[in-house]
């Protein structure tokens, strides 16, 4: 065997604060072969970025590598001079982060930058520098490379821009390319385009790719094989096939537990969450990083001395770091086999929504009237009580306008929503009743910004008691402690400010806070989707059980599909403002389909690398909704396109059994055979 | 469960005691301020000037306008007047002694006046939006347009020169300063989830600038006040050298130097040590403002 391309040998990575030196990164090792593509997954805090970054030796002022070695083609990292080094960096290891916009220049055109590469690193000519530019795009699937060329950042999507940087990546063919969580602001099938995107590349560039990202399903579309880091430590780390059908280490389960897919909902398969969180990096305790969590610790054996990395039996290549791997139970997956009617107990709406349109009309400029913006467009939903509503759909298609005009921070253009009989939908919030107030309560999607820094946590949730129960004082002191309880949170919690709390706290206290007045109806905005996935898996349970607890009805929007899928009992597919399908999870998670409810399943990743779904390509991007199609709002990018109908006449909505309703020209049962036969070749570009 | 509640009640009775948790908050922050070199010595040289404004009666060798004809002959510095005495005989050194008395009780009282104005102002801007925002800042616009000194002189010379009148002036002048910062801020802040929760259990706009906004927009504002600061002491000084500052005979940092300028190249130290003192007392509030900005971005 040759030599591998990148080795980290016994690694360890300090932090130097004002409290002293932190180790994050204990003692790590693992290889990457030439060509090879290993994806690093774990919760947020658990050193994946901090490795990435020491691999490059960009830890900043702050970090250092405190021991161990990097050897890259043979040279150790940590010894290289900063000339030496500059020559590596870009030219031999290229890096792709989260936020394209972060690591393009806006004033500068896309062509200037990605020329410049091959310019600086290899001395090319400005001709055959640009001639590479325009290659690269093409092969980065960017339509009209001439075109892009020409224009600045801020003149691409999200999609694109991080399609831009992959190029600029891989223009100076690097030996490695280092990903840090490179889809993770993109929308679901934008998502799935650029992995796509990257396994094809692979395949044609002979680039090692260390792929780091929080998601297990898409580690399982990009990469061989995957690590699991917990606390610094690599835990487990084997083929993707050995390490998600044979998980052996504790974490890795949990991770997969906790994991909201496609084939499970609350009814027969629950999430299990983690218990606790990441423990700070500061303190160590002897033994297994993971035993404060874990769920077999065994006093005694887990928690003295190093734990040693061993290979599983008859799994060559898979490690893991647990001295109880041998002995426990084989993992099984969760699933639900098929997606079948829950017993559900019929219920009136609370809240029922009747053509409701939203159009901003943009301030008149002085060169005439921009187009008004439509976010809303004649939607028609019911909310039944003690129930989960899920509005699903990409960024942009109008979900959180939604939330907004429901709970009266804006209001509607036109049509009706009815809260519990009334109509509140020209009512803004302060024009609201008290008591209708209290019947409609939110919880936001940043737990970062979701309570003020300024107040505590007692004070948050002790107000909303006060203003919505009409508490006193002292009566609203008293009350906090109950619903922190309720929400599974510490009463000492009360005099913490949100600083010092985690995120997944942070949004607890935030759902305490939406509980304070008894609403009938909470309206969820994306409240997980910051947050690691035990976290979330916590929080989507805690909203399960207080919702059977209190029979409230739970507005839950998301672009996840998989936690829809999981969590809800009804389900809208919104597009640019419009729904396309509506009816019962089971109905609407099984053929017929509309083409847009089954591009966007085909786009989800799925942790499970038997399971991975034959993808939907969709073409092009969102239209503006300033220039919505007079047909069908997806007609410009629908895969299953009949012809100019779709173009010119608003689709139809067929009613099918149990409310199951599809705005689209194909009728049902053609949508179920279209969707047996298979995926439908992507038309021209 | 009555344990828990006992705690969240102890958690949250010092809320009835405001005063100590606003003395232990301000503490808090005071002691963060060792982190910084600028902040440290700024805290160093306002320290002194305040210290000297306060203890100036008992401290000051001279009454400050007791002349001292005999001194007259060689007013420079001398065992009897370690500064030296002025073009009338007076003690120097108790004359900026009792100067830091006029300076640091105007400058402080004009800053505040124009904080609490310009941010009321600026939070209903941001706030509210619309017309309040176009009235505001367009008057904010032309007060800041017109050549401030102008301004004084005629809104001193109209009202006459009193403490109470260049506490006004100054207060008005500097006010939209302070709010286009805290429109500023607002604007952003008026977009958070907790404020969009406020508006959800149907709070009043003033409960949401003032509870929900204003406390997050404390660290540029204190930022601000103490550059401010430095602003109202150099036009203080610079009224008193036009003569239109304090009335005679009170010492008056800046009057000290236009009663003696003239003597500039007999005895320097009459004009340059009223000149050093204003410096100061600026430079120190400067780099507190430098250092807690240094502080504000570690956060």
């Amino acid at each position: 065997m040759t030599e591998a391309l990148l080795a980290l040998e016994g690694v360890r990575i300090s932090y130097f604060t004002r409290a002293g030196e932190v180790n994050v990164v204990p003692g790590l090792s693992f290889t990457l072969g030439r060509g090879e593509a290993l994806g690093l997954v774990g919760e947020s805090g658990c050193g994946k970025s901090t490795v990435a970054l020491a691999i490059v030796r960009y830890l900043g002022r702050a970090g250092r590598v405190v021991g161990g070695r990097i050897r890259f083609e043979g040279r150790d990292l940590a010894t290289l001079g900063e000339e030496e080094l500059r020559g590596i960096r870009g030219r031999r290891i290229a890096m792709v982060y989260q936020d394209p916009m972060a690591s393009l220049n806006p004033v500068m055109t896309v062509g200037r930058q990605l020329v410049e590469v091959p310019r600086l690193h290899e001395g090319v000519g400005e001709t055959e520098a640009r001639a590479r530019a325009l290659r690269m795009l093409a092969e980065v699937n960017l339509p009209d490379p001439e075109d892009v060329l020409r224009r600045y950042p801020h003149q691409l999507s999200g999609g694109q821009q991080q399609r831009i940087v992959i190029a600029m990546a891989l223009i100076a063919r690097p030996a490695l390319l280092i990903m840090d969580e490179p889809t993770t602001g993109l929308d679901v099938t934008v998502e799935a385009a650029v992995l796509d995107l990257v396994r094809e590349l692979r395949r044609r560039h002979d680039s090692a790719i260390l792929y780091i990202s929080h998601n297990l399903g898409t580690v399982v579309r990009v990469s061989d094989r995957v690590g699991v880091m917990y606390r610094g430590e690599l835990v487990e780390e084997g083929s993707i096939r050995q390490v998600f059908s044979n998980p052996r280490h504790p974490y890795t389960r949990g991770l997969l537990d906790c994991l909201p897919t496609l084939g499970r909902d609350k009814r027969r398969t629950p999430l299990l969450p983690i218990p606790g969180q990441v423990e700070s990096p500061s303190s160590r305790a002897p033994g297994c990083s993971f035993a404060a969590r874990c769920a077999h610790v065994e006093p005694g054996r887990c928690t003295v001395g190093a734990i040693p990395t061993e290979t599983v039996a008859n799994e060559p290549g898979h490690r893991v770091q647990c001295v109880r791997a041998g002995e426990l139970p084989p993992w099984r997956r969760r699933y639900v086999e098929a997606a079948e009617a829950g017993a559900r107990a019929a219920s009136e709406p609370v809240v029922a929504l009747d053509r409701l349109s939203k159009v901003y009309r943009p301030r008149r400029g002085l060169f005439g009237a921009q187009a008004d913006v439509r976010a809303l467009a004649d939607v028609g939903l019911d909310a039944l009580r003690g129930q989960t509503l899920a509005i699903v759909g990409e960024s942009g298609c109008g979900k959180s306008t939604l939330a907004r005009v429901l709970s009266g921070l804006e209001t509607a253009t036109a049509g009706q929503v009815r809260l519990v009989g009334t109509d509140v939908a020209a009512l803004p919030v302060d024009a609201r009743a008290p008591s209708l107030r209290r019947t409609l309560q939110m919880v936001f999607q940043n737990p970062d910004s979701t309570l003020n820094p300024s107040h505590t946590v007692g004070y948050a949730v002790g107000r909303a008691l006060r203003r919505l129960r009409g508490l006193s004082a002292a009566g609203a002191a008293r009350e906090v402690g109950r619903l922190l309880e309720v929400v599974k949170l510490g009463p000492e919690l009360a005099g913490r400010k949100p600083h010092q709390l985690s995120g997944g706290q942070r949004q607890r206290v935030a759902i305490a806070r939406a509980l304070a007045g008894d609403p009938e109806v909470i309206v969820a905005d994306e409240p997980v989707s910051s947050l690691d996935v035990s976290v979330q898996a916590a929080i989507i349970n805690l909203l399960t059980e207080l919702q059977a607890e209190r029979g409230a009805t739970l507005l839950f929007i998301s672009h996840d599909l998989s936690v829809v899928r999981y969590l809800a009992d009804h389900v809208a597919v919104m597009y640019l403002g419009k729904i396309v399908e509506f009816g019962r999870a089971e109905d609407v998670f099984a053929p017929p389909y509309h083409p847009y409810t089954e591009a966007l399943l085909s786009a989800v990743p799925v942790p499970d690398p038997d399971a991975q779904p034959e993808r939907i390509v969709l073409e092009g991007a969102l239209p503006s909704p300033t220039e919505v199609p007079r047909g069908c709002p997806f007609a410009t990018r629908c895969p299953r396109k009949v012809g100019a109908v779709c173009d010119d006449t608003p689709p139809p909505e067929q009613r099918l059994a149990h409310g199951h309703r599809i705005a689209c020209h194909i009728p049902a049962e053609d949508l179920v055979r279209l969707h047996r036969a298979g995926v439908p070749a992507p038309t021209g570009a | 469960m009555a344990l828990g509640t006992t705690t969240v009640e102890a958690v949250l009775v010092p809320r009835r005691r405001p005063l100590a948790r606003l003395l232990r908050g301000a503490w808090a922050r005071a002691a963060r301020l060792a982190e910084s070199v600028p902040a440290l010595v700024g805290v160093g040289i306002v320290g002194f000037w305040v210290a000297a404004a306060l203890l100036a009666p008992m401290i000051a060798p001279y009454p400050p306008n007791a002349n001292d004809f005999a001194a007259l002959a060689n007013p420079r510095p001398s065992a009897a007047h370690w500064l030296g005495t002025d073009h009338l005989g007076r003690d120097l050194l108790s004359r900026i002694l009792w100067g830091a008395r006029t300076v640091l009780a105007v400058a402080p009282v004009a800053v505040f006046g124009a904080a609490i104005l310009g941010s009321l102002l600026g939070l209903c801007a941001g706030y509210y939006r619309g017309w309040v925002d176009l009235v505001v800042s367009r008057v904010c616009d032309v007060v800041l347009t017109f050549p401030v000194i102008i301004l004084y002189m005629i809104i001193l010379a109209t009202f006459g020169s009193s403490a109470l009148n260049i506490i006004g002036v100054l207060t008005l002048t500097k006010a939209p300063i302070i709010a286009r910062i805290v429109r500023g801020v607002t604007l952003e802040l008026r977009e958070r989830e907790y404020v969009a929760a406020a508006k959800m259990r149907g709070e009043s706009g003033l409960y949401i600038m003032l509870v929900e906004i204003l406390p997050n927009a404390r660290g540029p504002l204190i930022v601000d006040m103490c550059l401010r600061m430095g602003f109202n002491i150099v036009i203080i000084g610079v009224l008193g050298f036009l003569g239109i500052g304090l009335p005679p005979p009170d010492p008056d940092w800046g009057g000290m130097v236009k009663d003696t300028y003239g003597m500039m190249s007999v005895y320097p130290h009459m004009a340059l040590i009223p000149c050093a003192a204003i410096s100061s007392l600026v430079i120190g509030f400067n780099l507190l403002a430098i250092g807690l900005r240094e502080i504000g971005q570690r956060d």
